[in-house]
């Protein structure tokens, strides 16, 4: 193996493919060609960098610069300049690294979005090229298992995991140690481990970007388990919908089988493991682990009552372990650097930390990985780069249709597990949207419930009556007629839905209404007594209009309109017809002075 | 895999070639000066005459990197050498011959090729 004295780094993420990073790999290695670099230049494909808003990624090393949206123009700039002649080509190099006046670039590390993270899960992510597991093993990949199965009992491992205080990234946050240990109890011949990487909250992708940039993070870990419980097979239960993801983990199977890090006798004990995929068709209730469970069995993903648990009675009867990829991630770290080290990290009943997916109204859309107790304001203002267009921060929504928003007020909560349940949120998988000024709670609340409505699997009727009737109460606010005891309706099914639901689809779903309904009621009541969104969204309770003084009845908008809703006299302020404006919006969009208000 | 010395030897082969990703404070940088000047006067095969010999001695702890114009155009091509703790150590009218006692003298065994620099000019 030879050595290269720069090595280009292209993120192979789903979002970076998708803004066009695909094209940039040929690009590179076609350019490099031309100049003669092709033995002293490497390319590397890597899994996700975390800032997907300035997708397609590039770094540089060793200075490690970091080229933000790279387009396939741009790559001959980068290899004539910076790799022929070693001079950084500013014009690209995300901004936030520029040092004023000075030729050199800021570490990444230094960078306001970097700066307050901690990636342990990710650690890998951006460094290592994925389809490469050599490059995973000289990052420390697989010296945990090793360590674990010639060194360790299955005891010990499990004790180091109880020891950890780590809890599951999923979303319930249940001690993985103990879950362990059930299983490892339950007396069986057949066991298995299955991990859960049916990611399906909208707005969450950390899953996919560990399983993209680190595959065999979760496979080592997967091993380790079955250690653990005395397992010999394990699953990962992906969706189909991730098709880079899928194809990064069978790579690295095959690659884990050719190396023997699965299989028979791994490490030369009486150890063997096996890993198989089953891919899932998209259902956000196969998240959940008995219907997961009952899918991978080949039947219609549908949840069963618990207890039994899995850890009792799972896959196919069996004991059976399912832990989250993220969780997984989590685990050959602990294994390596010892429980006590994770323990200092988080806070008191949340230790180590968390993945979260951000998106919406912020600068800084991507993944982010922070230490537990990292307040929402850190994440949203200094992380996250703050809410774009001078617009004001309304409330953060996590947990997906699971979790709840957070308003203004309650920025400066430490983000762990009991602290986002004690003001009606969860940590849910991840998912973090930032909402601004222009949102509307109401119509949040509302989005959520439709996405339940269609993802209820319909086997319990509290979750798939309850919801459907939930949305046509929201609908009918948003519509111009609701009533103040709409609002108490609200309230008392969602506590039914909730206490009655079979499993946790039903029993979380009304979390965003419970959560709008407890920090915006005003916006509800607004909706309700004044016929009036205050935010300007909800289409029927909004109207658009000229302001006279401001018109210079260029007929801009008239001209615009697709209804001819706008009539007048040039040179004189022009009407909107109410009766027959769709409030499209699209006037506002083309009017030069401002003059075309919603109310 | 049937051994953890098998996990560790993939480690140790793989490890040189991905270093150069990990932040590191420690290790030796060549730098090349790479302008229209220092590339006109043949600092390119200097340069792979760097990566060469790094290659055939196995030096994982080097990286080479490349620079703008340094100044001083007619003793081109220059190549610079920091080595932790130490000055700097400026080389000039380099050829890709003198690179290996560069590499031998002064990156392995720690005594700058004094001829060569800067200062024994003129």
């Amino acid at each position: 193996m030879s050595l290269y004295r720069a090595h280009v780094l292209i993120c192979g993420g789903t979002g970076c493919t998708s803004s066009g990073g695909a094209k940039l790999i040929d690009e590179f290695e076609a350019q490099l060609k031309d100049a003669g670099l092709e033995n002293e230049v490497k390319v590397v494909k890597t899994g996700c960098f975390g800032l997907c808003a300035l997708g397609p990624v590039v770094v540089v090393y060793p200075e490690g610069a970091f080229y933000s949206r790279v387009q396939k123009e741009d790559v001959k700039e980068i290899v004539t300049e910076h790799l022929l002649k070693g001079r950084i080509v500013k014009r690209l190099v995300y901004d936030e690294t520029l040092e004023e006046g000075k030729d050199t670039i800021k570490s990444l590390n230094e960078v306001d979005f970097y700066k307050k993270q901690m990636r342990i899960a990710l650690r890998n992510c951006g460094v290592i090229n994925p389809e490469n597991v050599e490059e995973y093993i000289a990052f420390d990949g697989y010296k945990a298992l090793a360590t674990a199965i010639t060194e360790m009992t299955p005891q010990e491992v499990i004790e180091t995991i109880k020891a950890s205080g780590l809890r599951g990234r999923g979303g319930g946050g249940f001690p993985t140690g103990l879950k362990w240990e059930f299983a490892s109890k339950s007396v069986n011949e057949q066991k298995y481990v299955c991990c859960n990487a049916d990611e399906g909250d909208p707005g969450a992708f950390m899953d996919r970007s560990i399983l993209e940039g680190d595959p065999h993070s979760v496979l080592e870990a997967m091993a380790i388990a079955g250690y653990a419980i005395g397992a010999n097979q394990g699953y990962i239960y992906i969706r189909a919908e991730y098709p880079i993801a899928v194809q990064r983990l069978q790579i690295a199977i095959d690659q884990a089988k050719e190396y023997g890090l699965l299989g028979e006798n791994i490490f030369g004990t009486d150890f063997s493991f096996d890993i198989g995929l089953r891919l899932g068709a998209g259902a956000f209730v196969c998240g959940e682990e008995t219907a997961l469970m009952t899918s991978i069995e080949g039947h219609r993903g549908e949840p069963r009552p618990r207890p039994p648990f899995p850890a009792v009675k799972g896959l196919w009867g069996k004991p059976t372990i399912l832990n989250n990829v993220e969780t997984y991630a989590n685990i050959p770290v602990i294994i390596n650097n010892g429980a006590e080290w994770f323990t200092k990290i988080g806070t008191e009943k949340s230790k180590g930390t968390k993945v979260f997916a951000l998106g919406g109204k912020i600068n800084n859309t991507g993944l982010v990985e922070i230490p537990m107790g990292t307040t929402l304001r850190e994440i949203v203002e200094e992380i996250g780069g703050g809410v774009p267009n001078g617009k004001a921060f309304k409330a953060a929504q996590t947990g997906g249709p699971s979790g709840g928003c957070i308003p203004a007020s309650l920025m400066d909560t430490p983000i762990d597990y009991d602290s986002l349940i004690s003001i009606g949120s969860m940590m849910g998988s991840g998912g973090l949207i930032v909402m601004d000024e222009d949102n509307c709670m109401v119509d949040i609340a509302k989005f959520f419930l439709e996405f339940t409505v269609d993802e209820s699997c319909g086997k319990c009727t509290p979750c798939r009556i309850g919801t459907k009737r939930l949305l046509e109460i929201l609908e009918k606010i948003t519509k111009g007629n609701g009533t103040l005891e709409d609002l108490d309706r609200l309230e008392l099914l969602c506590n039914s839905i909730k206490s009655a639901s079979l499993c946790g689809l039903g029993q979380t779903a009304p979390n965003p209404v419970l959560s709008t309904l407890r920090y915006f009621r005003d916006e509800y009541v607004a909706h309700v007594v004044d016929k009036k969104c205050p935010a300007g969204v909800c289409k029927d309770l909004t109207s658009y209009f000229i302001v006279e003084d401001k018109c210079k009845g260029c007929s801009a908008c008239a001209r615009k309109c697709p209804v001819g809703a706008i009539s007048g006299e040039i040179k004189s302020p022009f009407t909107i017809d109410q009766s027959k404006c769709i409030k499209c919006g699209a006037c506002v969009a083309t009017c030069k002075f401002n003059a075309i208000i919603k109310k | 895999m049937k051994s953890i010395a098998e996990l560790e030897a993939i480690k140790k082969k793989v490890l040189d070639s991905v270093n150069l990703r990990k932040e590191r404070e420690e290790g030796v940088r060549v730098v090349v000066g790479m302008a229209t000047c220092g590339i006109a006067a043949g600092a390119r095969p200097v340069m792979t005459a760097f990566l060469e010999e790094a290659n055939k001695r196995n030096l994982s702890n080097v990286v080479i990197e490349q620079t703008g114009c340094i100044g001083m155009c007619a003793l081109e091509p220059i190549v610079e050498v920091y080595v932790p703790g130490k000055e700097k150590v400026t080389y000039v009218k380099m050829t890709a011959e003198k690179v290996a006692k560069i590499v031998s003298d002064h990156i392995v065994n720690g005594a700058p090729v004094i001829e060569y620099t800067v200062g024994a000019q003129k």
